[in-house]
Order: C-alpha cells, then sequence, then structure tokens
C-alpha cells in the first residue's frame, strides 16, 4: 500500500529533475530545505530521522540533490522526504514536504481492533513493517 | 516509474535554429556589458582581458552549438588564476561568475571565496564535512580558492588538506553542470602545488596569469579609488603619488593594488588630520574632497629612502 504523506503524494513519485525544481521553489522563496529518514511510516510518526543540518545559506538546490544522493545510497530502501522550514517571523515552521524515496515494497497497515469496556471497540492502525525491529524493515 | 512533468524544469524546446548570428547573441546575452565593462573598470590586466574575451567567445560558440543540436559537451570550466597579490583576481573571479552566469553556465552566479581554513578541519573526520559544505553554498556559481596551494602540505604526511583535494577533485569532475572552481595564488607555489597535484592541473582548462601593474596603471588605479569614494588629487598630488609608487614598490610586500588602497586610506586619515588641525573657518566640499601633497609625502616610504630609523 503507497503511504500518502506530505505533498504530491497522490501524484507519481517525482523525478529527480522535478524534486530539483520543487528545491529551487523553496530555496527562492527563502526557507531552508532539509532531508529527513524513517523506516517507520505510520502516519503520526512525525518525527523523522534528519540527514545533516538544514541548508539556510545554500542558494543552489544541486546541494540538496547531492545530499539526496548520498542519503539514498545508505538508505535507498527507506522514506526520505525534503523538508522546507521558513525561519521567518511568525511562520517558524514547516511550509512544504514531501517524499522523494520510498522503500521497493510498501507492505502497508494492519487495522487492530481492541475490545474495550461495554461493547466498545478502539480501532488502531500497525505497519506491518513496524514487526521487524528498526532498521532490518525493508529489503 | 514514468512521471508527468510536474514542475516545469524546462521551457520547451523550440525548434534549433537554422542559423545564429553570433553578434547578436554576443550583444542580447549581456556579455557585451561584462566585457566592456571589464574593459572600463580594470585598469591595465590586458592578457587577463584578451584571455577572458577569448574564454568568452568560447562559450558563446558552444551554447550556440548546443541550441542548433550540434555534439557538444559542456566544457571545463574550473581555472586557475596566478599572479602577485593585489593584482586583481579576486576582482575578475566575480566578474567571471557574472560572465558564466549570464552564458547560462552555472545557474546563480554568486562567488563564495574561501582558504585553506574554511575547507579543512581541525581533527580526523572534521574535513569532509567543511569541504562538502562549502562545496553546496558555492553550487550553482563559483568557489574562489585563494592560496590554494596551502591545501597541499608535503611536508606533513597526515595533514588534512589531502583529504580536501580529494574531495573538491571528484566534485569538480562529478558536478561540473553544478559549480566552476577557481584556484588563486602566487605563479611560482602554484606550479609547484600542479606538478604535486596533477589531478588539479588536468581538471583545469584555462590558466590565467595575472601580471604586475605597471607604475603608470597603479596611478591610473589609485585615482579610480579616489574617485570612487568621491576624493580627488590637487596638482602638486599626483607626481607626490606618482613617486610614491616608485619608491614603494622597491621596498618588501609590495602588493600593487593593495598597497595603493593603503596608502589612499592613510592618505586620507592624514588629510583628515591636516583639515582638523589647520582649518579656521568653515571648509567647503572641495577642501574636504581634496588630497594635498602633503598627505602623501608624508609617508614613512619617503623617509626610509635617505636613512633608517625615521617614522611615518
Amino acid at each position: 500500500m503507497r503511504i500518502t504523506q506530505g505533498a504530491f503524494s497522490f501524484l507519481p513519485d517525482l523525478t529527480d529533475d522535478q524534486i530539483r525544481a520543487q528545491v529551487q521553489y523553496c530555496i527562492d522563496n527563502k526557507w531552508a530545505v532539509s532531508l529527513e529518514v524513517t523506516d517507520d511510516p505510520h502516519p503520526r510518526n512525525t518525527y523523522w530521522d534528519m540527514w545533516g543540518h538544514p541548508m539556510f545559506d545554500n542558494p543552489d538546490a544541486a546541494a540538496l540533490m547531492m545530499e539526496l544522493n548520498a542519503c539514498r545510497k545508505l538508505y535507498g530502501d527507506r522514506y526520505i522526504r525534503v523538508v522546507a522550514f521558513d525561519a521567518s517571523h511568525g511562520w517558524e515552521s514547516v511550509k512544504l514536504s514531501f517524499i522523494v524515496n520510498r522503500p521497493a515494497e510498501e507492505p502497508g497497515y494492519r487495522l487492530e481492533r481492541q475490545e474495550a469496556a461495554g461493547r466498545m471497540i478502539r480501532y488502531t492502525t500497525r505497519p506491518y513493517a513496524a514487526d521487524k525491529p528498526a532498521g532490518a524493515r525493508y529489503g | 516509474m514514468p512521471a508527468p512533468a510536474l514542475a516545469e524544469t524546462e521551457t520547451p524546446q523550440a525548434a534549433a535554429p537554422a542559423a545564429i548570428d553570433l553578434r547578436e547573441e554576443f550583444e542580447t546575452s549581456g556579455v557585451k556589458d561584462v566585457l566592456a565593462e571589464l574593459d572600463r573598470d580594470l585598469i591595465g590586466l590586458a592578457p587577463v582581458k584578451r584571455r577572458i574575451r577569448e574564454t568568452a567567445a568560447l562559450l558563446l560558440v558552444e551554447r550556440a552549438r548546443r541550441r542548433m543540436g550540434l555534439a557538444h559537451e559542456t566544457p571545463t570550466l574550473h581555472m586557475s588564476f596566478t599572479g602577485n597579490p593585489g593584482t586583481g583576481k579576486t576582482t575578475v573571479a566575480l566578474r567571471m561568475a557574472d560572465l558564466l552566469h549570464r552564458l547560462g553556465y552555472i545557474r546563480k552566479g554568486h562567488l563564495v571565496s574561501v582558504t585553506r581554513d574554511d575547507l579543512v578541519g581541525q581533527y580526523i573526520g572534521h574535513t569532509a564535512p567543511k569541504t562538502k559544505e562549502i562545496l553546496k553554498k558555492a553550487m550553482g556559481g563559483v568557489l574562489f580558492i585563494d592560496e590554494a596551494y596551502y591545501l597541499y602540505r608535503p611536508e606533513n604526511e597526515r595533514d588534512y588538506g589531502q583529504e580536501a583535494i580529494e574531495i573538491l577533485l571528484q566534485v569538480m569532475e562529478n558536478q561540473r553542470d553544478d559549480l566552476v572552481v577557481i584556484l588563486a595564488g602566487y605563479a611560482q607555489r602554484m606550479d609547484r602545488f600542479f606538478e604535486s597535484n596533477p589531478g588539479f592541473r588536468s581538471r583545469i582548462a584555462h590558466h590565467i596569469d595575472f601580471p604586475d601593474y605597471s607604475d603608470d596603471e597603479l596611478l591610473r588605479i589609485a585615482e579610480q579609488m579616489l574617485d570612487q569614494q568621491n576624493y580627488l588629487f590637487d596638482t602638486k598630488a599626483t607626481p607626490a603619488m606618482a613617486d610614491y609608487i616608485t619608491r614603494r614598490r622597491a621596498q618588501p610586500h609590495f602588493a600593487n593594488a593593495r598597497s595603493i588602497r593603503n596608502a589612499l586610506d592613510r592618505a586620507r586619515l592624514r588629510q583628515a588630520n591636516r583639515l582638523f588641525e589647520s582649518a579656521k573657518g568653515p571648509l567647503d566640499a572641495k577642501a574636504l574632497s581634496t588630497i594635498s601633497a602633503e598627505d602623501i609625502t608624508a609617508s614613512r616610504v619617503f623617509a626610509l629612502k635617505p636613512g633608517k630609523g625615521a617614522s611615518k
């Protein structure tokens, strides 16, 4: 099951040229771009691992593409996303984030039902990938 | 997985033109303006200007070939600027960045000027991230490495400079589209640097040598510098300055235009003091902006000639 988080996730995967163009758009807007990686695709997992520092003073998208290629070399079997952070006063938050790399196979989620007091049912989703320990989840 | 064009990276290719007017290209691309500015603003440096003109011509032709769909490959644009201090290497590098940007060979056209300290770390594992950080900053523009020979220290086998050199070489080769590297330094030491790092020599296409300025050129540079700051020499000051230049050249640590700039800074200081001490009434703009002979002849350079020991 293809996970859909962040912008563009309902579209086919972006090509490198498209990623570069999007990143350049972010940089031109003075947002700091950075990369984040995870192997836990749960939608409520907002804290992904950082790859390097946010790039506050690189005027060209080639810098991020270089890091992305390095990141793919090591974590090509995980989810990688580009995060664009707007540091301007009043915003100070992420303006755009989109997935730029995903595992070859995405097993999806199991829906678990928990029977609670009365006849109440609690639902929770659990990624199949998260059954394995961190670091051994994909590939 | 093939993806439809989501973000336009390129405008749709127009049909290849049948003929390209190089003259018109020259004018519309803005190259003409850069070269004209170069001619106007930079005094002397005739061989440098000629080389830049040649490079610009080559790049224009390459660009025209690409537009017509002829075989082309991105030319290697990495350069080395050699010359004595104060001969305008950094200034020309700035212009070069502008030129390459207007020709579309680099995307942003900014110049990142660094020295060994910015690239080489202080402990194991510090150099690679530091060098990469600088390279990332320079992407889309020009990386100007001043006194590049300091990167290589043959006397210390474990010097981290070697690591920076390796990363530099790799990026210079693999990401030629993304950045242009300009190495600068004194001619002799750069030669030795290239001898011991053949990788650099083969990756650098353009070696440009910056000659020293003649006395006459330095005088014109001095006048131009003053003019930019809204100052001027009076009639006696000009020969005094010419005299100063001849004497200053004979002394150690002569750094061409940089020495002139420093001399002018000190002359302005003396002029301010002179005005402060001698002025009785109100001063007009002319008095405030005139450098006279005594502001220059008070220099230590004049005192040194007859006997030592005289201070400024």
